[in-house]
């Protein structure tokens, strides 16, 4: 076990600066900052971004992942697939306690999985379609069969998407209201200790865990601080360690890396892979015409938003999916910055000056700017435009009942394209209600048949392929118009050691993390 | 206290009780005319959602209730001093609140007392060296003060104490981490409150201080105070008790405004300090349209305006015997 978790340092080494041959020393505390403060740490209901941070520290998922999304044993020790694709056999970690002593056993499994996530959890629910049964056959083997192979099954088990539940605390309790949502109690290197609303949440080593020797740290505390220079100010006077990626601002991000004894890593990232792009109401006026939407991406200038708003931080993006997740096709065509073919395209279609209203996403100070931007090079090739601003709840709202022309938005792609972004092009994915699907409203059977198709081919090869083709097409079509894979860099002071130890991040960092004395 | 004054005292306080209700439907329905809902913003952090998730959430807020039910609801729970609970931090609305309490007191008590105490005194002096050197720097340290945006005045005041001299903290209201008892958790929780009381009392001294002295220089040129010199009084007598008790009426007026918006907090310095108060919890949920907790912010802070405006009132009578309450 111990040698698997060794071989995930590795793979991070070159990123995070360890001098390895020290022996890591126990003891510490680390302050982290949590922004926006969560809504709750019950990461099974939750799948905000930081209650994913905080709480991926307390619960445990059945595997973590390394920098190229392979799986590591964590509370599963192995997993074996039938001939077929269709039948898991995954043996469980024997020997693991939960926070409050009870043991971890099959019986959890099956109740997280198949009950509890399975009501509670709306990103797992959607995979689980795939799934016919769950099955205990004894106290450490848990069979899965599936409907059809369903390629990305194996990546379902990090602690953000099938985070693994107490079966005794839960079972027919009405799971939104049991009290231990706000007593969290998983297997995790943490335990949970307070939460004091509005100022921070303290977690402290599990003495019981069951990885010996870890986690190192003693005490976690992740400090609530609202406003983005605060928090600058707060790591710039040392009271804070670690500044999670997104954490502040990017004006921010140059002047901070550059002070002394501070460590910079984008790394941590992999599994989520933010892929930006722009909304393009596909529905109505002239963005419906393909060719208003191939102008647009010649019209932005998307190296001088990366270079300008991000620090050359990230990737520009010319496809649906991101470069660091699987089935990535690196040869779909490029859409340079050409503000000619733009302005050709818009003549070829006779665009008539109609203006489009561009809503900026309400996320910060760099979405504001970005929004200026794109603004900017619309105007450019003669795209008229009105900015249109607006909070969290209304962009929400706006969004997810089609009422915009433009705007923006990034998603996270979870490892595999059917996890994370069959559901922006799927057809079947047009519903009101939510600014997470196919809210541009894009319609192609043939892309649909071969992203359908490619979530259950069997082997890799064969989605391989029908990724590819489907790449192509979207690419073509610009359903959206995609800018960049965002890199949010964390940083933190260079005593912490070790920090980023998988593709999800600060979301599990600390088990593994400890602090040069 | 005489029966007249409490007959006057309980008259205010049901008719307070009438604008309290009236507030609350009002904004019962202001806060549902914004865009999007709880569900949605709860959602919408999520990354994910789907309609079962959002119905889900709305059923268990409440939501999926008719308008006219849901208000019904609120009101005749608020009357039985049930403000319902937060949709997000599941949490009684009541609870969440007072625990913010003791920190935005703190803050807003402390910034209260520094500007009225450092205001008044400010424009006593201002005004006893009227048209002199030192009249001239109060009123433009006033002016500054006065003008300056707050969370400017915040950013540089943490960058100066934190950051470049490393005296003071920069966020927060304790040490986290660390176990501090009796004095030394006072001395503490002090250190953390010096940036942020300070800062959000500037605004009001200035206006204490300017006030003051333009009322000061106002009596003191009526003809008691002539009256006072003529009999041969101290100038010093003269100034504390003939012309400042005098002009204390319009600061009165002017701290008791002050005083009621001490339950609301101080949303900007708040966020700026990182400071646990009820500003910082009101912003909070009016972002996240966490009706009740919203609701259940406005209503207290309303419950304090009307308080305070009673106190003040009572308070006129103490400063100017003649004044009189009645009906």
């Amino acid at each position: 076990m111990k040698k698997i978790i060794m071989s995930a340092v590795i793979a991070c080494l070159p990123f995070t600066s360890i001098t390895y041959a020290e022996e890591p020393t126990d003891g510490g505390t680390i302050n982290v900052v949590v922004q926006p403060e969560p809504p709750s740490l019950m990461i099974g209901m939750y799948s905000n971004g930081t209650t994913q941070q905080v709480g991926g520290n307390i619960f445990e998922g059945l595997m973590r992942y390394d920098k190229d999304l392979n799986p590591h044993p964590l509370l599963a020790t192995s997993w074996v697939n039938s001939e077929d694709g269709k039948t898991w056999t995954f043996k469980l970690k024997e020997g693991v306690l939960w926070h409050d002593g009870k043991p971890f056993t099959s019986a959890d499994v099956v109740f997280s999985i198949d009950k509890m996530l399975r009501e509670v959890n709306a990103r797992l629910r959607t995979s689980l379609a795939y799934v016919e049964s769950i099955t205990a056959t004894d106290d450490y083997t848990v069979v899965f069969k599936l409907k059809e192979p369903f390629g990305p099954f194996i990546r379902l088990f990090e602690v953000g998407t099938t985070p693994m539940m107490p079966k005794h605390i839960y079972e027919g309790t009405d799971y939104k209201l049991n009290p231990a949502n706000h007593h969290p109690i998983g297997t995790g290197p943490f335990i949970f200790k307070e939460w004091k609303k509005g100022s921070f949440i303290h977690l402290a080593k599990n003495t019981q865990y069951h990885i010996k020797g870890l986690p190192h740290i003693e005490e976690l505390y992740w400090h609530v601080i609202p406003d983005a220079a605060s928090r600058s100010v707060a790591f710039e006077t040392g009271k804070i360690d670690v500044l999670p990626g997104g954490s502040v601002e990017n004006f921010d991000v140059p002047r901070l890396s550059k002070l002394d004894n501070v460590c910079v890593t984008t790394d941590g990232w992999e599994f989520f892979s933010p892929h930006a792009w722009l909304w393009l109401n596909n529905r109505q006026g002239p963005i419906a015409d393909k060719r208003f939407r191939q102008a647009v991406m010649y019209a932005m200038d998307r190296e001088f938003a990366k270079s300008v708003l991000w620090n050359d931080y990230g990737k520009i993006a010319n496809g649906p999916i991101g470069s660091k997740t699987t089935f990535f096709d690196s040869s779909i065509p490029n859409y340079e910055y050409n503000p000619e073919k733009a302005k050709a395209l818009l003549k070829e279609m006779d665009y008539d000056g109609t203006p489009v209203r561009l809503m900026a996403m309400p996320y910060g100070e760099t979405w504001q700017r970005w929004t200026e931007v794109v603004k900017q090079n619309l105007e450019d090739v003669g795209i008229k435009t009105k900015l249109i601003s607006t909070d969290v709840a209304g962009w929400n709202q706006k969004i997810s009942d089609w009422d915009y022309d433009i705007s923006f938005t990034y998603l996270y792609q979870y490892g595999d394209p059917a996890l994370g972004v069959s559901r922006t092009y799927l057809s079947s994915n047009i519903a009101k209600g939510s600014p997470w699907n196919n809210a541009e409203g894009y319609k192609n059977e043939q892309v649909d048949q071969w992203l359908t198709e490619a979530a259950t081919a069997f082997p890799d090869a064969k989605r391989q392929e029908l990724y590819s083709k489907a790449q192509h097409q979207l690419a073509e079509d610009v359903p959206v118009g995609w800018l960049m894979e965002l890199e949010f860099p964390t940083i933190y002071n260079c005593k912490v050691q070790n920090l980023i130890d998988s593709a999800i991040g600060i979301n599990d960092a600390f088990g593994t993390a400890w602090i040069k004395q | 206290m005489s029966v007249q004054t409490l007959l006057y005292i309980g008259g205010r306080l049901v008719k307070g009780a009438v604008v309290l209700l009236v507030i609350a439907v009002f904004n019962f329905f202001l806060i549902r005319a914004a865009p999007g809902d709880p569900a949605k913003v709860l959602a919408g952090e999520a990354g994910a959602t789907d309609e079962i998730f959002l119905q889900q959430l709305r059923e268990q807020f409440g939501l999926d209730e008719p308008l006219y039910y849901q208000l019904w609801v609120y009101i005749s729970n608020l009357m039985q001093f049930d403000m319902g609970i937060t949709y997000r931090q599941q949490m009684p609305v009541f609870d969440l609140i007072m625990e913010r309490m003791p920190a935005t007191l703190l803050l807003t008590g402390a910034a209260f007392l520094l500007s009225l105490s450092l205001g008044v005194l400010a424009g006593v002096i201002a005004a006893a060296n009227h048209r002199k050197m030192m009249d001239s720097i109060i009123t433009v340290a006033a002016l500054i003060f006065y003008a300056t945006p707050l969370f400017w005045l915040a950013m540089m005041a943490s960058l100066f104490f934190s950051v470049y001299l490393g005296w003071l903290p920069s966020f927060g209201m304790q040490t986290v981490g660390v176990t501090l008892t009796g004095w030394e958790k006072v001395a503490d929780i002090g250190m953390h409150l010096i940036l942020p009381a300070t800062t959000l009392g500037l605004f009001f001294t200035a206006v204490y201080a300017r006030m003051t002295r333009t009322s000061m220089i106002e009596t003191s040129r009526l003809d008691f105070v002539k009256t006072a010199k003529a009999k041969g009084m101290k100038p010093s007598r003269v100034t504390t008790h003939h012309i400042l008790r005098n002009a204390l009426l319009p600061v009165v007026t002017l701290a008791g405004l002050q005083a009621g918006q001490l339950i609301g907090g101080a949303v900007l310095t708040e966020t700026v300090f990182a400071w646990p108060g009820i500003g910082r919890l009101m912003f909070e949920a009016l972002l996240q349209r966490d009706y009740n907790l919203l609701l259940g912010v406005f209503f207290i802070s309303s419950a304090m305006v009307v308080l305070f405006n009673l106190i003040t009132d009572v308070i006129y009578c103490v400063v100017d015997p003649r004044i009189e309450l009645s009906k």
